[in-house]
This record gives C-alpha cells, sequence and structure tokens, in this order.
C-alpha cells in the first residue's frame, strides 16, 4: 500500500518565480490592445436575444384596439399581485368587456411572464424593454394608454432605434 | 548691494524650482489616480473611466471636488490627535523625499549654473531612506488612533513589512553606492552617464542586476502595492488602516501612496538606470536642449516605472503574510547581502 503521489511538482526554474511572473505580465500586457467588451451604453445598446422578459405592453388588434378582453386572467395568474383591470362592458360588438381600466405597477412587477402565458386573447406581452426608469413611484405605475404605448414602439422591432422623446422611457 | 541681488536671484529660483516639483508631482499623482483605473480596466477587456472629459481625462477633478464635499466623520472612539496627524504624516514625506533627487542636467542661466534638483545633499540617499521609513509611522498611528481592530491589524502588518524590506532595500543600495563611492545623487547619476565598454550605457542595472531586482521588489513592499499590500488588503481587513477614515483624510492616504510610487519611481530611475542620462549622448555639449532632453529622459523613464507599478498590480496576486515574511528575511536579505559581497570582490580586482 504506497502512496501516490499526483500532481504538481515545481522545478527549480519554476522556484524562481520570476519566469512565471513576466509570463503572467505578458498575457496583462497584450489585453491593453484587445478588443473591449464593454458596451458603452446609452450610446451603444444591448439588444436582448429573442424572448426577452422585460417590460410588459398590451396588444392592439387590426383595428388598433386593445385586443385585451377584460377577463382578468393576467391579474389572476401574476404572483405579484400588480396588475389592476376593472373590466366594462364593451363599445364594439365583437366582444361583451373591455378593460375601462387597466394598470401594472412596474415595482412590483418581477417580469415573470405569467400574465403573458394566462392571457386567453393574447393580448399582454412582455417586450425587450429593459432600459425604464421613472422619477415617482407613480411614474411607474403604468396605465392602459402608457402599455398602448409600449406597443406601439416595439411591434416594429425597432424599439432601440428610437429615440428617448419617442418612447418616452 | 550686488550680493544681496544674487542672493535674491538664488532663492528665486529655488522657490521656482521647488514649485515645479511640487506641481508636476501633484499633478502627476491626479493622473495616476486615472491611470491606475484606466490600465486596469484595459488588462481586463475593459475601458476604466472614460466620461468626464475627453478620455475621462478630468475625472481627477470629479473625485477631488467629490472627497472635498464629503462628509468628514471622526468616529467617536478615535484618539483625536493622531487620527487627524496620521493622513499628513503619510503624505508629507513621501512628497519630502523627491527633493534630492535630480531630475535633469544643469542649466545655466542668469549667469549662473543650476541645477535642476532642489537640494544637492551629500548625504541625499540617506535622506531618501530616512523619510521613507517616517511613512511607516502614519500608517501604524493611523491603524493605532482609529482604535478598531482592522486599522490596527493593518498598521501593525505594515510596520512589519516595511521594517523587514526596509533592510532588503538599504542593502541592495550599497552595491550602488560602492561602484559610485558617493551618497550624493548627483554623483550616482553622473558615474551612470559614461558607457560600459564602449556599447552598453553605464547603468547601474547592468552592473548591479540583482542589487536591482532587489531594490525593485523592496520598493514594491515599501510603497505598500500589489503584490505586497497587506496593510491595506481589502478583502481580509476591509481597507486596513485607513477604515476609519473619510472625505479628504482618506483621500490624503491615497495621495501619499501615489506620490510614494513616483517618488521610488524617480529613485530607480536615478540610482539603476541612469537617471536623467539620455544613453550615447553627451547632453553638457548641447547647452539648452541637453537640459531639455535629459528632462525628458528622466521623465519617460520614470513614467516607464510608473507604469510597471500598475502593469504588476493588475497581474499578480497578494502574497501571504507568512509567505511575505518569509520571502523578505530568507530570501531577499541574504540576496542582497550576497550582492554586497560580489560587488567588493568586482570591485576589488576591476578597481
Ligand atoms: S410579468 Fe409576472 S409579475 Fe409582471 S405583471 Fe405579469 S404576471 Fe405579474
Ligand atoms: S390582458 Fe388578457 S388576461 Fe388580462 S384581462 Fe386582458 S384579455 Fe384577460
Amino acid at each position: 500500500m504506497g502512496v501516490k503521489k499526483v500532481g504538481y511538482e515545481p522545478t527549480w526554474i519554476d522556484k524562481l518565480y520570476i519566469p512565471a511572473i513576466l509570463k503572467g505580465m505578458a498575457i496583462t500586457f497584450s489585453h491593453l490592445f484587445k478588443k473591449r467588451y464593454t458596451v458603452q451604453y446609452p450610446e451603444e445598446k444591448w439588444i436582448p436575444p429573442a424572448g426577452h422578459r422585460g417590460a410588459i405592453r398590451l396588444n392592439r388588434d387590426e383595428k388598433g384596439r386593445v385586443k385585451c378582453v377584460g377577463c382578468e386572467m393576467c391579474s389572476t395568474a401574476c404572483p405579484a399581485k400588480c396588475i389592476t383591470v376593472v373590466p366594462g362592458v364593451a363599445p364594439w360588438d365583437d366582444r361583451e368587456k373591455y378593460p375601462v381600466r387597466f394598470e401594472i405597477d412596474m415595482l412590483r412587477c418581477i417580469l415573470c411572464g405569467m400574465c403573458e402565458e394566462a392571457c386567453p386573447e393574447d393580448a399582454i406581452e412582455l417586450t425587450v424593454i429593459y432600459d425604464f426608469a421613472g422619477y415617482s413611484r407613480e411614474d411607474l405605475i403604468w396605465d392602459k394608454e402608457r402599455l398602448l404605448k409600449n406597443f406601439d414602439i416595439t411591434v416594429d422591432g425597432k424599439y432601440f432605434e428610437r429615440s428617448k422623446e419617442e418612447t418616452g422611457l | 548691494m550686488a550680493e544681496a541681488g544674487y542672493a535674491f536671484i538664488d532663492i528665486a529660483v529655488l522657490l521656482v524650482k521647488i514649485a515645479l516639483v511640487l506641481g508636476v508631482n501633484l499633478l502627476l499623482l491626479a493622473l495616476m489616480t486615472l491611470a491606475e483605473r484606466r490600465v486596469a480596466g484595459f488588462m481586463q477587456d475593459r475601458y476604466g473611466p472614460n466620461r468626464v472629459g475627453p478620455e475621462g481625462l478630468f475625472q481627477p477633478i470629479a473625485d477631488g471636488v467629490k472627497f472635498l464635499f464629503k462628509e468628514d466623520v471622526i468616529p467617536s472612539h478615535v484618539e483625536k490627535v493622531l487620527y487627524i496627524l496620521a493622513p499628513s504624516l503619510v503624505l508629507a514625506p513621501a512628497l519630502l523625499t523627491f527633493a534630492v533627487i535630480p531630475f535633469g542636467g544643469t542649466l545655466s542661466a542668469f549667469g549662473r549654473e543650476i541645477q535642476l534638483q532642489i537640494a544637492n545633499l551629500n548625504v541625499g540617499l540617506l535622506y531618501i531612506f530616512a523619510l521613507a521609513s517616517l511613512t511607516v509611522y502614519g500608517l501604524v498611528l493611523g491603524g493605532w488612533a482609529s482604535n478598531s481592530k482592522y486599522p490596527l491589524l493593518g498598521g501593525l502588518r505594515s510596520s512589519a513589512q516595511m521594517i523587514s524590506y526596509e533592510i532588503s532595500m538599504g542593502l541592495s543600495v550599497i552595491g550602488v553606492l560602492m561602484i559610485a563611492g558617493s551618497l550624493r545623487l548627483n554623483d550616482v547619476v553622473a558615474q551612470q552617464n559614461t558607457l560600459l565598454f564602449g556599447v552598453l550605457p553605464n547603468w547601474n542595472v547592468f552592473l548591479q542586476p540583482l542589487g536591482f531586482l532587489i531594490f525593485l521588489i523592496a520598493a514594491f513592499a515599501e510603497t505598500n502595492r500589489l503584490p505586497f499590500d497587506l496593510p491595506e488588503a481589502e478583502p481580509e481587513l476591509v481597507g486596513g488602516y485607513h477604515t476609519e477614515y473619510s472625505s479628504m483624510k482618506f483621500a490624503m492616504f491615497f495621495m501619499g501612496e501615489y506620490v510614494a510610487l513616483i517618488t521610488s519611481s524617480a529613485l530607480i530611475t536615478t540610482l539603476y538606470f541612469g537617471g536623467w542620462d539620455f544613453p550615447y549622448v553627451d547632453e553638457s555639449a548641447l547647452g539648452v536642449w541637453g537640459v531639455v532632453l535629459s528632462v525628458l529622459a528622466f521623465s519617460v523613464k520614470t513614467g516607464f516605472f510608473l507604469f510597471l507599478y500598475l502593469w504588476v498590480r493588475w497581474t499578480l496576486p497578494r502574497f501571504r503574510f507568512d509567505q511575505l515574511m518569509n520571502l523578505g528575511w530568507k530570501v531577499m536579505l541574504p540576496l542582497a547581502l550576497l550582492n554586497v559581497v560580489l560587488t567588493g570582490i568586482v570591485m576589488y580586482w576591476v578597481v
């Protein structure tokens, strides 16, 4: 029963340390001229991959009306309980109800996507928007108009080309 | 009357030199704080701070303003007098050291020879070592006066480290002194201002490679730079001796550290890389341009060592404390002694 030593035995050159240090310094020096991975936000923006779960939008139908039918499935499914839907009788005759008020508290939203899963009408969706902020808490409780605007600025896939004035975020 | 007039010019020249050295040092210090972060960024494939001004050049100003306007907290449990004194004890010696380093040749103006050096001390090197050891007081007192465990540990470590490495540093320089035969830094530079075997510049780094290596390593330890930054070891000591400091006092510790870097780079240049000597050129024959050239040569060499400090910092990890002590006492000290003996033997046969 002998003990077998495995692993690294330093030679006398290794024990001088100087060659190893020089090698290390050569590596760090070479990195001075290598590609930088920093994304220079806000001039340059990180484009999220497909399926990214960012801020929420409310979809419009072909006629530009809100697609939502006010069924409250999303607010029921939401684990953070941040969706408020107040349904009312729809002014259009292709559905019974529509949301009179539709609010999402983005401060509480955890961007889990459960609302999107639950919606029977594909009326609520998560978008690529990750860079939203507000100056007050009220700023970040988004109403129907804001959520529909999110649809307008993301539906053509050109969100990151729009200016701050245009997106209002 | 004429005598008084001359004296006035002398004093004026001296004051200009002092202002110049101080100004350049402080400017360089500001640039170093920026360079440190940018070089770190580059070596890690990032950019580092590049937003304030072109390429982040005004970042030090922004930092300075921030430090000045931060609340200066003095914790209730500190020893007030020492606590306030400590940061200046770190900064002042570092700035004073530069006084004896010659940063250029001799300029002829106003009917006199003006040496580009503040004080041409005949004990220049001793003066530097004396002041360099004073820095340790700042660190230890800062650590002690803070009256809390991490700063105290940092302060203790720094004293142990500085004392051990000062010995090898002092011994490694003896080789240079034996060759130059003088403690005056001007003589050390003048001796290097020739050619070795007619090809190499007669720089001490070629005559004293071992001594240079020991001095370099000891200089890293003396300035508390990585891989020897145990006194401030952030992960273990929460910043070490300056944990309890805030605002400008905190900044002064760092200014002290960076000025020490500049001074030791200048010292390495002076002792081992020919000081202001531009190789293969006789500066004294070129008049004013020779002086400009010499200042330029000095700046470039010092700049290289400043970069070396950054370069090593972002390459090597920190030592363990026992490794540090082992290296200092069991490796560096015997090697430094060996260097003295070897130099002696060679000098005996050659000279
Ligand atoms: S993403 Fe999740 S948390 Fe946010 S609103 Fe939808 S269900 Fe609620
Ligand atoms: S968004 Fe979808 S799930 Fe939510 S109320 Fe409207 S239709 Fe129902």
